[in-house]
């Protein structure tokens, strides 16, 4: 799984940090920072829930 | 192909919005509008036709639209009562399409990110704890709108601005006549007033500056020239304004459900860590922002139905949110559900910038609900007797008497 943000849509809203801290925190101006864009095994079920619940869609999923 | 104007030509079509029965339920007559078909047509009090959105799986695509605007200064800005004319110059971030409404948003997003907000909780504990430690004090009844649910939220939103506190009493009643909306002449002055107030504390903070969001404004982005003068006393009245009277519906509506659904509050009180997605259930549940509006700027098909330039769109969230696709028994409150996807704050660009604020304040809050109140604890009026707030505005209740 290959993850990409999208900081120019970002809102800052956090709900990617919510439900992957591992995955997504957010700079010190509020947007959206990936800590890796390879997340293990474990950690995809959390990000598929980050993916739906970004609000502004800044968060995409790519293969391997 | 219905457009509003073929489907609007019905005679009984319902009114919009409409009352609920009971403070914490949505009115009676939205599940019927659901079931009729996720995107039905209303009549506002005007006598003008709009489309509503009852059903989650749209909700979350048409939130996401662009073609739907949230430019207030648009003539066509549908409006729910006639006080809400009066907001519609009040126009920054939340009444702004991209990408000048991100300009705005992300002056404020700093100040309300996830790390923030854990860092600011000591303080939200101690405030909490301070108003429960009063109450218990005072002992029965209290009244714990007064006590707890508005000055929680309104401590935090003052400190986390650097508005003084000391003037509470002066914009907590103006806020309220601002989003109860009587009349359109008490809505404008009491939005003047807010406006008049934040101009006066910028001035002062111009020459004396202090610690808070609105010092930080002033200092990188009205002395850089990033916004004028008047948008920033704009914006700083959204932030005040947004910041203490929804969670405070919250507060006060979510104490209500638990005293009326005496299992769950048990569930609460033998095992506090169930608070986080308790809250969620409230937010979800209770849908305080019962409705948002929308104006298409666009002609397109969905679901059916022909949307025009210039219709009026309306979100309901506590329909939304009742959704049995979406949400299996809708209609119980379960502490246990922690909903992840309700539109309680909104989705889209404009979902709230305050949610994290709001989950800390409510995560607190309700964690001292259920390990600090006692277990006798009741209301101290027959149910019946506890009013829910109008239809226009945030969803709430005006005092909540409690016994113990
Ligand atoms: C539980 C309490 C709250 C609820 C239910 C709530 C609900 C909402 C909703 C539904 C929206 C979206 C409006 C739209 O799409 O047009 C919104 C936006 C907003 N909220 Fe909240 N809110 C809450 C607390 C707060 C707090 C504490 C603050 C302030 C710090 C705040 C500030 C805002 C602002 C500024 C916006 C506009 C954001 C934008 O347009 O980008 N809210 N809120
Ligand atoms: S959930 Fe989306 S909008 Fe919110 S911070 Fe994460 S990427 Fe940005």
């Amino acid at each position: 799984m290959r993850v990409t943000t999208d900081t120019g849509r970002c809102v800052g809203a956090g709900q990617c940090v919510l439900a992957a801290p591992e995955v997504f925190d957010q700079d010190d101006d509020g947007t959206v920072a990936l800590l890796t864009d390879s997340p293990p095994d474990e950690e995809h079920e959390n990000v598929l829930e980050a993916v739906q619940r970004c609000p502004s869609l800044s968060i995409a999923l790519g293969g391997a | 192909m219905k457009d509003l104007k073929t489907a609007g030509q019905a005679t009984d079509l319902p009114e919009f919005p409409m009352q609920r029965a009971c403070p914490y339920e949505p009115p009676e007559g939205y599940a019927a509008l659901r079931e009729q078909s996720p995107l039905t047509v209303v009549t506002l009090f005007d006598g003008r036709p709009a489309w509503v959105v009852t059903s989650h799986a749209l909700a979350r695509e048409l939130f996401t639209d662009e073609r739907l605007s949230s430019d207030w200064t648009n003539p066509r800005f549908p409006v729910t009562s006639p006080a809400r004319g009066a907001l519609q110059k009040h126009n920054v971030m939340v009444g702004m399409d991209r990408p000048e409404h991100g300009h705005y948003r992300k002056m404020v997003i700093p100040s309300f990110t996830v790390k923030r907000m854990n860092r600011l909780r000591p303080r939200l504990q101690a405030i909490v704890d301070e108003r429960l430690d009063a109450m218990l004090a005072a002992g029965p009844p209290a009244d714990f709108v007064e006590s707890v649910a508005v000055p929680v939220p309104s401590i935090a939103i003052c400190e986390l601005l650097g508005v003084p506190y000391a003037d509470h009493e002066y914009f907590e009643s103006e806020t309220r006549k601002l989003v109860i909306r009587t009349s359109g002449e008490i809505a404008a002055s009491a939005l003047a007033n807010l406006r008049a107030y934040l101009d006066k504390l910028i001035a002062v903070k111009e020459a004396e500056p202090g610690e808070g969001l609105v010092d930080d404004l002033i200092a990188d982005q009205l002395h850089q020239g990033r916004i004028d003068r008047e948008t920033l006393v704009k914006l700083c009245t959204i932030m005040l304004t947004a910041g203490h009277e929804t969670t405070a519906n919250v507060i006060s509506l979510g104490l209500l459900a638990l005293l009326r659904h005496p299992e769950q509050f048990d569930a609460l009180r033998d095992d506090p860590d169930l608070v986080p997605g308790a809250v969620e259930e409230m937010l979800r549940y209770l849908s305080i922002a019962e409705v948002v509006s929308r104006v298409a700027t666009a002609d397109f098909e969905v679901h059916g139905r022909r949307i025009r330039a210039g219709d009026a769109v309306f979100f309901t969230n506590s329909a939304v949110n009742r959704d049995p696709d979406a949400f299996p028994d809708p209609d119980v409150f379960d502490v246990r559900r922690a909903p992840r996807l309700h539109t309680g704050f909104g989705y889209g660009v404009h979902q709230c910038v305050g949610q994290n604020l709001a989950r800390a304040e409510l995560d607190i809050v309700f964690r001292a609900v259920a390990t600090r109140l006692p277990r006798g604890l009741r209301l101290a009026v027959p149910f019946e007797e506890v009013k829910a707030k109008g239809p226009a505005g945030p969803q709430g209740i005006i005092d909540l008497p409690l016994t113990w």
